[in-house]
């Protein structure tokens, strides 16, 4: 139990910090800060050219999905990093529990997550000039926080994928690119056909960036509960689901011995 | 002679390298795809046909910028991993000249972005390709492709020391798309934005291809993406000699 621990909470904060080369300020900054205020505005700019949303519709969907970045691709570099290093391998003979293991490299990620949505929102209510009650800021850092799990949980799913493809990296953007779109970021979900509403409805994010919006608009925590329970759920499935590939995927590449080559 | 022989074979070159890249050839393609598709829905709520043409054009357009931006400033630190960056430089061709037409093939896939772009909004959203002026719109995009291509190429220069200079051009993503007026008129932007939008070629090459599309004169614009353009291309070129030279002498070309 205590080795599990260590593995959980020592070995993911080593292997974050190891793998998501992400962490210099050269990265950090641009990627983090920057480039999800720019995103924000433009997307801000152009609901007002289009005349659809107000700007407390485009700081809450944006700045909540800035979060996909770390989640997907901090996730998808835990084992894409590993191969790069040549330590995939030795990684995957040890005989540490693979629980600890996989999912102790996901705590982190939802902190970052978290982080860049929260960085992301007090930036563009200042720069989009937002105002929302003092009071409602907690709420919305608490679905804040459920939908970076959520995402990881997605993020989870994508690394395990990179047990069998190489370019995770190419991958990830699409993931991102998919959340975008179906998950009521800029385009509000009624708004999409209904086949897309349906995919909206099982993706991390939709719930999360639909209780935000409502808590923005007055409503409270108890109010959106059922939103974040879904965000939660959905989190938990995707979280299994990718845990429950990695052991496969983990498992046919002794089998066939294609570890290297993927 | 020699000179066009060379840009050519390279710039064919690189093309077939990075159509074959799942990174640079495909995602260029297909991410700008998922925020064209995003554009279309917000436009297509209230617009009428006119409005929903300049949106395609845009969104179209941003592909181009989308293909080169992130992989322009990856050009040298790729070369420096493959270990082919000291070759380039100790050539005895001009090292710009090896740059130069890298960068123009990912404005090249940048087109097939474009085109790609305005297939799906009529495949998708029913957004009629019809141009007012067809022959002008495929020189201002073909214009356009060129001249990000040579931005592009100032940006791998300016990023040569930058080790994590990905990261620089995919952030540079968003505000070029905002500033330049790729979908948002900068009538809408602070007045302040403005003489920063002039002094890049997208912003006159983007005017140029909607021009093309909806009517207007596109000429005047043209000329001044290509005027613009060629002055980063300049500003390039002087930068790499610098550059190079400085990497001789303190042999700091690999970073290491």
């Amino acid at each position: 139990m205590r080795t599990s621990l260590r593995i959980f909470f020592i070995g993911g904060m080593a292997s974050y910090r190891a793998l998501f080369n992400w962490l210099t300020p050269w990265i950090l900054i641009p990627t983090f800060i920057v480039a999800p205020i720019f995103e924000l505005l433009f997307f801000a700019f152009v609901g007002k050219d289009a005349g659809v949303g107000d700007n407390t519709f485009y700081l809450i969907g944006n700045g909540i999905s800035s979060a996909a970045i770390p989640c997907l691709f901090a996730m998808g570099n835990t084992i894409s990093n590993e191969r790069y290093t040549g330590t995939l391998g030795l990684l995957l003979t040890s005989p540490a529990r693979r629980l600890p293991l996989f999912l102790g490299r996901a705590l982190p990620v939802i902190l970052n997550g978290f982080l860049v949505s929260v960085v992301a929102l007090g930036l563009g209510a200042v720069v989009l000039r937002v105002s929302i009650p003092a009071a409602d800021w907690l709420p919305i850092l608490v679905v804040t926080a459920v939908a970076s799990f959520s995402c990881t949980g997605l993020g989870l799913v994508a690394a395990a994928i990179g047990l069998r493809v190489r370019e995770t990296a190419t991958l990830s953007n699409i993931v991102l690119g998919i959340l975008l779109v179906f998950t009521g970021v800029n385009v509000a979900v009624s708004v999409l056909p209904q086949w897309m509403q349906s995919v909206s409805a099982v993706l991390p994010m939709t719930h999360g960036i639909e209780a935000a919006r409502e808590l923005a608009a007055g409503r409270s925590l108890a109010d959106v509960a059922p939103l974040v329970g879904d965000e939660i759920l959905i989190g938990l499935v995707f979280a299994t689901i990718g845990f429950a590939m990695l052991l496969w995927f983990e498992h046919d590449s002794r089998h066939h011995a294609t570890l290297e080559t993927a | 002679m020699k000179v066009l022989r060379l840009v050519g074979v390279t710039w064919w070159l690189q093309l077939k390298m990075r159509s074959r890249s799942s990174f640079d050839g495909i995602l260029s393609i297909v991410y700008p795809l998922f925020f064209a598709t995003m554009i279309f829905f917000m436009y297509g709520q209230h617009g009428d046909q006119e409005t929903l043409v300049a949106a395609a054009v845009g969104a179209a357009c941003m592909g181009v910028w989308s293909a080169v931006s992130t992989t322009a400033s990856t050009t040298l630190q790729g070369e420096r991993r493959q270990g082919t960056l000291e070759l380039l430089v100790a050539s005895p061709t001009s090292f710009p000249l090896t740059v130069v037409p890298a960068t123009i093939s990912m404005g090249t896939i940048g087109l097939w972005s474009l085109v790609v772009t305005l297939v799906w909004g009529r495949v998708a959203f029913g957004i009629p390709i019809s141009f007012a002026q067809p022959f002008v719109f495929v020189v201002a995009a073909v214009v356009l492709a060129f001249s990000l291509g040579l931005v592009g190429f100032l940006q791998a220069i300016a990023s040569v020391r930058y080790r994590t200079a990905w990261a620089l051009g995919s952030t540079l993503e968003f505000p070029v798309w905002l500033i330049c007026g790729f979908l948002v008129p900068l009538s809408l932007l602070p007045d302040w934005v403005r003489p920063i939008a002039y002094l890049l070629p997208p912003t006159w090459g983007v005017a140029a291809v909607r021009d093309a599309a909806l009517g207007g004169n596109a000429w005047p614009d043209i000329a001044l993406c290509l005027l613009s353009a060629s002055a980063y291309a300049v500003i390039g070129w002087l930068l790499a000699r610098r550059l190079v030279d400085s990497a001789r002498m303190r042999a700091t070309l690999a970073l290491t």
